[in-house]
């Protein structure tokens, strides 16, 4: 029955295209579920580039490496350089929270800008970067570091920011790090991780210098892909803690500099977001034989699942320690679906975010009894779809690069109880009467890593579904019509 | 750990002392100078509030921190959802896109519908016409618009793209799809101006395209338009649409995009209200054209008065002052007294003036914002008697915005104290504030760090405010927007004399129950 709903609404969306982008959009649209053999999760197209004319909900490259990867880094400066938008709509907006003196020692909600104007399209940028670079430094001493964020015209105006970057970094003796991840590169914000990722590789993994004096144990880790969004890096890092695990590098979330420096020492990579930092974890797999481990820390049926798995890569007494924070916890969280479980089973949920999300999220509103119907990337690959596949509990409509107007029509056939998205798609769905919680900053609320986070999420969950404000919708009058009808 | 009886949110679980605990063994593997060396960090705290830290900021050339201006394309997309069943179209990125509509959603909590036709290394090598092609058809399929309005990121512009060509090439290639469609276009490059020069840009285009040429025009000698600008109160666009009411039903606005931003609970409508095009088509026939936006509509004007031939005049009715002189235009262009429920208002804002001035008169205020918006801002705190210390407006036009600024604040009795800081950005803005203290501080968003680090009050009017709701709603313009500024500022003055007085036993004798 769902199945079939959802077969249904995917044709009724594509008769709506003209024929050309009908036939693009086809292969990024469809049904799966756990029976099926080779079902969407093999087979939808990924990371293409998107249909021109439509309210895609994708970002550009700028905002995978300014916006996600390097932004969080606190104690470097990342300079937006070129025209002033950029800088200023990818400003605060993300949640990446930091300790730190802001303007003083740490910079992460700060927007630093080269402010472009034609005479710099017209004669180039490089210059006025090179007076920039020393302004920075003269007025923020205390910055450990600072990076060239390329917005668009940086690469069509043929500016050399690698030198630039290169020469100031000779002369100032710190990291200046250029990233040429003009926003029109790639068809989303995917590139930009990886660019961000490969000047990572570049700039930080040989700085030796940084570790020097680092004294390593058998327990130390790395959390890779947290950006740490209302403290989800700070809510992980007390589980491995308390397991045993020394956290000595955080990516890029709260992280600083030395910090990242140091990666190289740990003795595993945990990796969280797969897609904005596999291309990391791998190099240093392959250059400094550091094995990674995905984890999954939403909800508590994968929290702890997860960390039986990282457990169990240290042995008998980390893996001891595990089971009593397990426990511990585990007393907690059942304490909390106690209480959310009832008022919010059998309600079915909408999801269409980016990174991660569309799949680790799951296992997190499946604890609290609610049923995934529908999921999809923003910017996702082959390989974030596979992964996506075990996660699957039931037919599930699947959509890639989804536009306005695609979620609007699923979400009008499918009628979920909760649609979980971005912020430029909750009004459509509040409008609508529906409940609607943002993924990628989660509502301003949060963390929803780990298992006090949990309590967060589920909280969450229910006010937004239980909520008295959505049965105001109709009028008294327009309900006494429908009776009358 | 949670209690599941209480459970709290990050801010207090981050108190806990197992997450303190943690923050603490984090520092021993960081860098930043708070771990390393937090004397350091006081030191340098310290030195950014001096005369010293103050000159060498504003000897900055190439290096622009925390600005209060933002790029072309966003005003655009403004000016093109001000008009019935119309599409924001930018020939660029779609990543650009995501951002414009995210800015204004999170401004006014409802959708904001723009399309980008996906720009993206290949149409960096050979241009963008293709993308143009399909995304015009594809947007007018999926939206079924009656106007479609063409803008440009810095990408298009840099490439050097023929919007003209483009357009015209996507009709004649579209196969009778978009005859009935009206696609004007604007070329709107982000390295130029701000987001009020895409304003102006954008205007302009959709009223010469969409209008005949002036051998055409059939005048009507009662007709006057009014263009709003770039006006993040919806309120105000109502307001101003009730006075224009109370003169004259040929008063009408060109650009309201009060209901796109406005519409009800129960459906989604992707567009709502707008000016309807008919009266766009017709807006060359005008007698006269109001912008109350001087600066937001530079390149308009210059249609309006030297193709157009119509009469022009900018207001800006904001506060006492500017609600009169615009008010008096309204009047004379119509030839009809000012009507009864106009004096009535003005008699009410003023009674209201005369019942809060103490707790204004006197009081130091710095402003930051766009150029028409602070004129009228800072002329509304001089009538209140108080002082606007510092005048900063980041995107201030190089011709007339100074002098116009000047003249306002020769009005004041204190205009010797009040310093107008043109292209200046709000890290200038902490310097001064830390230098040259103030009361208190008036801007958008932005302006919350800077109350964080200096402790001046922030009252947020302006654009962008996040981190508050339904602002926007209210209006800023016309003698009940100012009444409005009013409540604002004063109860803002009277909160912060709580906060300081609410010690027991030692201030509370000033805590009254009365102000």
């Amino acid at each position: 029955m769902l199945e079939k709903l959802e077969e249904e609404v995917i044709e009724e969306v594509l008769k709506a295209y003209p024929a050309k982008a009908a036939k693009k959009r086809s292969k990024h649209l469809g049904v799966d579920s756990p029976e099926k053999i080779k079902g969407a999760c093999d087979s939808v197209k990924s990371n293409k580039q998107s249909v021109p004319g439509v309210m895609s909900q994708r970002g550009c490259a700028y905002a995978g490496s300014k916006g996600v990867v390097w932004g969080p880094v606190k104690d470097m400066i990342h300079i937006s350089h070129g025209p002033i938008g950029c800088g200023q709509y990818s400003r605060g907006g993300r949640r990446n929270y930091y300790k730190g003196v802001t303007g003083i020692d740490s910079f992460v909600s700060m927007n630093f800008s080269s402010d472009f104007t034609e005479k710099d399209i017209v004669f180039g940028g490089d210059k006025k970067l090179k007076t920039l670079l020393r302004e920075v430094d003269e007025l923020f001493p205390l910055n450990n570091g600072i990076t060239i964020q390329s917005e668009c015209p940086i690469g069509l105006i043929g500016d050399d920011i690698q030198a630039v970057a290169k020469a100031y970094k000779k002369e100032s003796s710190k990291p200046a790090i250029a990233v040429s991840c003009e926003g029109f590169r790639g068809v989303s914000q995917s590139l930009g991780h990886h660019l961000a990722n490969d000047t990572f590789r570049d700039e930080i993994m040989d700085d030796v210098s940084a570790r020097a004096g680092f004294e390593p144990t058998p327990y130390d880790v790395t959390i890779m892909g947290d950006y740490n969004i209302g403290g989800d890096a700070w809510s992980t890092r007390l589980l491995l803690e308390e397991i045993g695990l020394r956290v000595v590098s955080q990516w890029t979330g709260d992280a600083s500099y030395k910090e990242m420096a140091i990666a190289p020492k740990s003795k595993l990579n945990l990796l969280h977001c797969y897609r904005s930092m596999n291309y990391l974890a791998r190099h240093m797999e392959q250059e400094f034989g550091i094995p990674w481990m995905e984890y999954n820390f939403f909800g508590p049926t994968k929290t702890t699942q997860s960390l039986r798995k990282i457990a169990e890569f240290f042995g008998e007494e980390i893996q001891a320690k595990a089971e009593e924070v397990i426990a511990k916890y585990t007393k907690m969280t059942d304490e909390v679906i106690a209480k959310y479980k009832p008022k919010l089973e059998g309600k079915k949920v909408m999801l269409y975010i980016g990174g991660l999300r569309p799949r680790h999220v799951i296992g997190a509103y499946e604890d609290l009894g609610m049923e995934i119907i529908g999921t999809g990337y923003e910017f996702g690959h082959g390989d974030d779809y596979k992964r996506t596949k075990e996660d699957l509990k039931r037919a599930t409509l699947i959509y890639d690069d989804a536009n306005e107007y695609e979620l609007e029509q699923f979400v009008k056939k499918l009628r979920p109880d909760l649609v979980a998205a971005g912020v430029k798609e909750k009004y459509v769905f509040q409008k609508m009467g529906l409940p609607f919680r943002q993924m990628h900053s989660w509502d301003y609320s949060g963390p929803y890593h780990g298992y006090d986070a949990f309590a967060i999420f589920a909280r969450d969950m229910d006010l937004a579904i239980n909520s008295p404000v959505w049965s105001h919708t109709k009028a008294p009058w327009e309900k006494n019509q429908e009776l009358g009808a | 750990m949670q209690v599941v009886e209480n459970i709290v949110d990050g801010q207090k679980l981050f108190l806990q002392k197992e997450y303190q605990d943690s923050f603490e063994k984090k520092k021993e593997f960081e860098s930043s100078y708070n771990s390393v060396n937090p004397q350091k960090v006081k030191e340098i705290t310290e030195w950014t509030k001096t005369w010293d830290y103050r000159e060498k900021n504003f000897k900055r050339e190439a290096l622009t921190v925390n600005p209060a201006k933002t790029c072309q394309p966003l005003g655009a997309i403004m000016a093109a959802l001000g008009f019935e069943k119309t599409m924001p179209y930018v020939h660029g990125s779609h990543g650009c896109v995501s951002y414009f509509r995210t800015y204004f959603t999170r401004h006014f909590k409802e959708p904001t519908p723009c399309v980008s036709d996906s720009m993206s290394e290949s149409a960096a090598v050979f241009g963008g016409l293709s993308n143009m092609k399909d995304g015009l058809r594809n947007c007018n399929a999926l939206y079924k618009p009656k106007m479609i309005a063409v803008s440009t990121t810095c990408m298009a512009e840099v490439i050097g793209d023929d919007l003209n060509a483009f357009v015209s090439g996507a009709k004649e290639s579209a196969e009778g799809e978009l005859d009935d469609v009206l696609i004007p276009y604007a070329h709107t490059p982000s390295f130029v101006g701000s987001h009020i020069t895409g304003y102006d840009n954008m205007m302009k285009a959709i009223l010469e395209q969409n209008n005949p040429t002036r051998s055409e025009k059939v005048e009507d000698a009662e007709r006057i338009n009014v263009i709003p600008g770039f006006e993040p109160y919806l309120g105000s666009l109502k307001e101003i649409k009730e006075i224009n009411a109370l003169f004259s039903d040929k008063i009408v606005m060109i650009g309201d995009h009060e209901e796109q931003w406005n519409t009800g609970a129960g459906e989604y409508q992707l567009y709502s209200g707008g000016t309807p095009l008919e009266i766009l088509k017709t807006a060359i026939n005008a007698s006269n054209t109001i912008s109350l936006q001087k600066y937001s509509t530079v390149q308009t004007a210059k249609l309006i008065k030297n193709k157009w031939k119509q009469g022009y005049t900018t207001c800006n009715p904001i506060g006492l002052n500017g609600t009169d002189a615009y008010v008096m235009k309204l009047s004379e262009l119509t030839g009809k007294e000012v009507p009864n429920e106009l004096t009535i208002q003005r008699g009410q804002l003023v009674d209201a003036m005369q019942d809060s001035y103490p707790y204004i008169h006197g009081k130091k205020f710095a402003l930051f914002g766009d150029p028409d918006f602070l004129l009228g801002l800072v002329s509304f705190i001089i009538e209140m008697g108080g002082i606007p210390a510092h005048i900063v407006c980041h995107n201030a036009p190089k011709k007339g915005w100074e002098a116009d600024m000047k003249e306002v604040v020769a009005k004041s009795s204190w205009s010797e104290e009040c310093q107008i800081w043109a292209n200046k950005d709000l890290w200038h803005l902490r310097s001064l504030l830390f230098t040259e203290p103030v009361d208190f501080l008036i801007g958008n968003v932005y302006g919350k760090e800077l109350y964080r680090d200096t402790g001046i009050p922030l009252i947020r009017i302006g654009f962008p405010i996040f981190d508050r709701h339904h602002l926007h709603r209210y209006s800023i313009s016309g003698y009940k927007g100012a009444l409005n500024l009013l409540t604002w500022i004063t109860n803002a003055v009277l909160d912060k004399l709580d906060e300081e007085t609410k010690e027991t036993a030692k201030t509370d004798f000033f805590f009254d129950s009365v102000r």
